[in-house]
């Protein structure tokens, strides 16, 4: 099916993080979720059921509706038994621990497990319980693999490229596993990423990833092609890391005004949920000539149908 | 199996030894010496050359060619979670682990549940110890009642039933009223308060030291100047009470630096740092692995240097194990779940030793550490080797290389973040008034 027969083989058996993979890897999840993007709205999709008969076992911790719903959509669309499982009427939150959790579904022999959960690592450690592939749909304030992936597809696709883009990430950078992932997956393949917000919601030493850091819009935004919008949590937004709404909108919300000081055809992207009148401005978010938002979207069950077969395949091969 | 043989608990033998062409470790004469050691009714009877002209007929020989004896080691921070938490360590299971380690004075920690907050307590740790315990068993006290830092507990009785100082446990007293008030008090009957520093605030729910690594797993970091910033604050106090003040396990370079400074100005300041801080960094806490996850957490390599710099200049007066046995399910957990502490109690001995084995400092002075140093802090009557005193010893082999694996510690429970590693350096015998309570 891929015409590019020299694509290397992904030589891991879970996505757990971006942090770690190489520029061949990167770029042949983000060439198979290409190819799945261009095929996806032909509504011959038979011949997509690579996953037939494998289970695939989404484990969320923590809520999440888009994350889930395209990791359902896309495993179907491969053909693979989706189950869902909710944590809130689960053993749980009876106490099981996570530990006792993935020797249970281990035993139930899925093909892979989709898992997020609210503290970082957690999903690594579940990996190391559990014979079948894991994808990392989020881990605490750690990564989010399959998010940086569709963000930096959507990008390719949109620009044509990565290496060389100055990309800005703004808003509650300490708490968001979107913009570690972000970092990692765009810093490998060439972009040069800067992070904007106010100091509180800037963690130390992000520097070392390889980053400028900058607390102000109008510097931040400076000649950038893409303006990444985090998502700031509602109990972050008043007194304890920024004092109200309207100071943080009125400083840190994007809005055509302070959009100016980016490139002229800058593209906004946000992982959504929105908070609309929070970080972005409401029109602008609707814009289709600016954001991506939308795009974003339909490029995570491509980029999620890439990950799901390449690591169910690559457990097959690899022997349970 | 093996603890029957290794171990002896047999309170009635009074048995005499004679170990014979010992490397005696004297810290009170400061000089190491080869000479025998006659041990005979729980004292040390005789120290010279050539003893076995004089010794009794049913006295037991041991042959010591090569080895070290130095004074028991004296362990000024452990926690032993008895009573309450005895899934976790008792006392008896804590004394064999220390007995195994070449340790025969624990210094308990007054986390326990109920917590040592009044005489009775002490009383009943003590009564229990005299029953199963292999070495001696000191208690601290709670400063403040319940650990709740707000009122101070019966300081002086508990002293007088014991104590051996003061100390919140792993609580910082953050209140500077009721920490003044404390050494205020504790400075009338000279009492000494033991500190856990650590701004509760800056700390909130962090589980790592902030920076690059915290940043990169994704994990809450506390500031490392959370910790001097409290002895700073403490310093001010006891430069006005002149209450004798102890920092408890210290991981930072600018703790260091805040109590070289402080000792410089004569402030009845001392310190004690556990080997996680000399021997590892953040770095240990790579794959999320919650053996590493300690509290103070471990801190930068620079953070490390400048502790082994203190044990050098002797900023830093004593080495702790902080032994915090945690059972499996509170550490098979994620990193932020799991629970705080490291096992050390077996581990102490040969990870003191490696700053000798990596010419950090000398052999007297290393063993200084761990049996003098926090002796005198404390104002015990052991740590040392004398005649007509109590018989503690540790007969240890200081070049032994050996493996560190929990799966064989004596001790309840099984976290050590040294679990793998290689050491060097090994307790092979252990006496505790005069017994010989271990034996490798």
């Amino acid at each position: 099916m891929i015409k590019n027969k020299s694509l290397k083989k992904f030589p891991h058996d879970h996505l757990l993080g971006i942090e770690g993979l190489s520029p061949p890897d990167l770029n042949y999840l983000l060439d198979l979720s290409d190819y799945f993007a261009m095929h996806l709205d032909k509504k011959n999709t038979e011949k997509f059921k690579y996953l037939k008969n494998k289970i695939c076992i989404n484990l969320f911790f923590e809520n999440s509706t888009r994350t889930r719903t395209s990791f359902e959509l896309a495993g179907k669309k491969l053909g693979a038994d989706m189950l869902n499982i909710s944590v809130a009427s689960s053993a749980i939150k009876k106490g099981e621990t996570l530990i006792d959790t993935a020797m249970t579904l281990n035993a139930m022999q899925p093909d892979v497990l989709v898992v997020r959960h609210q503290d970082a690592g957690a999903v690594k450690l579940l990996s190391e319980k559990v014979n079948c592939g894991v994808i990392n749909a989020g881990d605490g304030p750690h990564e989010h693999p399959t998010q940086a992936l569709l963000d930096a597809l959507t990008i390719k696709k949109r620009k044509g490229k990565i290496s060389g883009l100055k990309i800005a990430i703004c808003g509650d950078i300490m708490h968001s596993r979107v913009a570690r992932s972000n970092i990692h997956l765009l810093n490998t393949l060439g972009a040069e990423i800067r992070v904007i917000g106010p100091a509180t919601l800037i963690p130390k030493n992000i520097e070392s990833l390889g980053v400028k850091v900058f607390y102000e819009m109008k510097s931040g935004l400076a000649n950038v092609d893409i303006i990444i919008m985090l998502r700031l949590q509602l109990e972050r937004m008043s007194g304890s890391f920024v004092p109200s709404i309207r100071e943080y909108f009125r400083f840190y919300g994007l809005d055509r005004e302070k959009l100016k000081f980016a490139d002229a055809n800058a593209l906004i992207l946000h992982p959504g949920p929105m908070n609309r009148g929070v970080e972005i401005d409401s029109e602008l978010a609707d814009d289709l000539d600016r954001s991506a938002i939308f795009e974003q979207v339909q490029m995570g069950v491509a980029v999620r149908m890439a990950c799901l077969k390449t690591i169910v395949e690559n457990k097959a091969k690899n022997g349970k | 199996m093996e603890n029957k043989k290794n171990f002896n608990n047999n309170k009635k033998l009074s048995q005499s030894y004679l170990l014979k062409n010992c490397l005696i470790i004297d810290n009170g004469k400061n000089k190491i010496f080869k000479n025998d050691i006659f041990i005979k009714n729980k004292i040390i009877e005789d120290i010279d050359k050539n003893l076995t002209n004089k010794i009794d007929p049913e006295t037991s020989i041991i042959e010591c060619e090569g080895m070290y004896v130095a004074a028991g080691l004296v362990d000024m921070r452990v926690n032993i979670t008895e009573p309450g938490l005895e899934h976790k360590e008792t006392i008896e299971s804590a004394s064999k682990a220390a007995a195994s380690g070449g340790i025969t004075s624990i210094i308990c920690m007054p986390n326990t549940t109920p917590p040592i907050d009044q005489p009775a307590i002490i009383h009943s740790i003590q009564r229990k110890a005299r029953k199963v315990a292999l070495s001696k068993i000191f208690c601290t006290g709670c400063v403040t009642r319940n650990f709740e830092g707000k009122e101070i507990c019966e300081l002086r009785l508990m002293k007088e039933s014991g104590a051996v100082g003061f100390t919140d446990g792993y609580k910082t007293i953050s209140n500077t009223r009721v920490m003044r008030r404390a050494f205020n008090y504790a400075k009338s009957f000279d009492g000494l308060i033991i500190q856990h520093a650590e701004d509760p605030f800056l700390k909130g729910n962090g589980v790592a030291n902030e920076g690059e690594i915290s940043t990169r797993m994704g994990l809450l970091g506390i500031p490392s100047y959370a910790e001097a910033m409290i002895v700073q604050r403490d310093l001010w106090m006891v430069n006005e009470t002149n209450c004798r003040y102890h920092v408890s396990h210290i991981s930072t370079k600018e703790t260091v630096e805040i109590i070289r400074s402080a000792k410089k100005k004569g402030l009845p300041v001392t310190c004690d740092t556990s080997p996680p801080y000399f021997i590892l960094n953040e770095l240990a806490l790579e794959n999320y692995r919650t053996f590493s996850k300690l509290s103070p957490p471990l801190r930068t390599e620079e953070d490390r240097k400048s502790i082994v710099e203190g044990i050098c200049d002797g900023t830093i007066d004593a080495i702790s194990s902080d032994h915090t046995p945690q059972d499996q399910d509170a550490k098979r957990l994620p990193f932020n779940q799991a629970e705080f502490g490291g096992v050390g109690l077996e581990t102490l001995l040969p990870l003191t030793l490696s700053l000798v084995n990596n010419e950090k400092i000398d052999l007297l002075k290393a063993i200084s550490l761990v049996t003098i140093n926090p002796s005198k802090i404390l104002k015990l009557d052991v740590g040392r080797i004398e005649k007509k005193k109590e018989a503690d010893l540790c007969i240890f082999s200081i070049s032994k290389p050996w493996k560190v694996n929990p799966e064989k510690f004596h001790g309840k429970s099984k976290n050590s973040p040294f679990d793998g590693i290689l050491v060097e350096g090994k307790n092979l015998m252990t006496f505790v008034r005069g017994r010989l309570v271990y034996e490798s």
